[in-house]
């Protein structure tokens, strides 16, 4: 049998709804198996822990061939913010949470949150702008220290 | 018979429910690494039988913790090293199929 995997570190760089998910699904679904997990938001994945952003994050209809829409009439006004409700409604059915209380399940489950201090620095953010969820700031180099011994994922 | 003798599935779940009450609970807590089952380990066992037998899966960790009473640290802190899976075990039931 193959060595079963102990840690992940889950990096989240998307500021799209749907670019945020599969890191959350991912590192939830690590504690779940009893496998350690860290997220590191970097970039625009950023926005999943902004305490003024996270809950309104939206899925992208422009630009998204997946989402099988006429780029003109995804860029009609009102049609991100009914896409993400949609997608909103399909996953409470399946019982998959909004992300700042997914967010809440995976810290409290005993995964570390963490920020890129590059990002931050770049979109000129402090600790307070982010939810109580994050653990703390780190550079690309604690980043790996954290990691070590462990898988990287990148979403 | 003793739990070592029970027909059990691919997982390591017991194959067959009717094989299960509480004693054979507390000996695969034991299989499992869990010391004593407390209130609070049956609260979430007896959830999670229920919810199997009104669904046919266990719960989601979301809907144990919304529903039983036991918050996610909690939980955690019951059934370290995977909660879903090991307290379906415990509880007789298949592993849950369920991804959240």
């Amino acid at each position: 049998m193959a060595t079963p995997i102990e840690k992940v570190s889950i990096i989240v760089a998307g500021g799209s709804l749907e670019g945020m998910y599969p890191g959350l699904i991912l590192a939830n679904g690590a504690r779940m198996e009893g496998i350690e997990a860290d997220l590191f938001f970097t970039f625009f994945g950023l926005d999943a822990i902004i305490e003024k952003r996270m809950d309104k994050l939206k899925v992208a209809t422009v630009g998204n061939p997946a989402m099988h829409m006429p780029t003109l009439l995804g860029a009609l006004p009102g049609m991100s913010a009914f896409a993400t409700g949609m997608m909103k409604k399909e996953m409470e059915k399946i019982d998959i949470p909004p992300v700042r209380e997914f967010l809440e399940m995976i810290h409290d489950a005993g995964a570390g949150i963490y920020a890129c201090k590059a990002s931050v620095d770049m979109f000129h953010l402090t600790k307070k702008d982010f939810c109580p969820m994050v653990d703390d700031i780190i550079s690309v180099g604690q980043f790996y220290e954290r990691a070590a011994g462990g898988q990287i994922i990148f979403t | 018979m003793t739990t070592a003798e029970l027909q059990r599935d691919a997982d390591g779940h017991l194959a067959n429910r009717a094989d299960w009450n509480e004693q054979v609970a507390r000996d695969i807590a034991i299989e499992e690494g869990l010391e004593a089952l407390t209130d609070r380990h049956w609260l979430v066992i007896n959830f999670m039988r229920k919810e199997f037998d009104a669904r046919g899966d266990a719960p989601s960790i979301r809907k144990l913790t919304k529903e039983s009473g036991v918050d996610t640290k909690e939980l955690y802190a019951l059934f370290p090293k995977g909660p879903a899976k090991k307290a379906a075990k415990i509880a007789g039931l298949p592993k849950p199929k369920g991804c959240i």
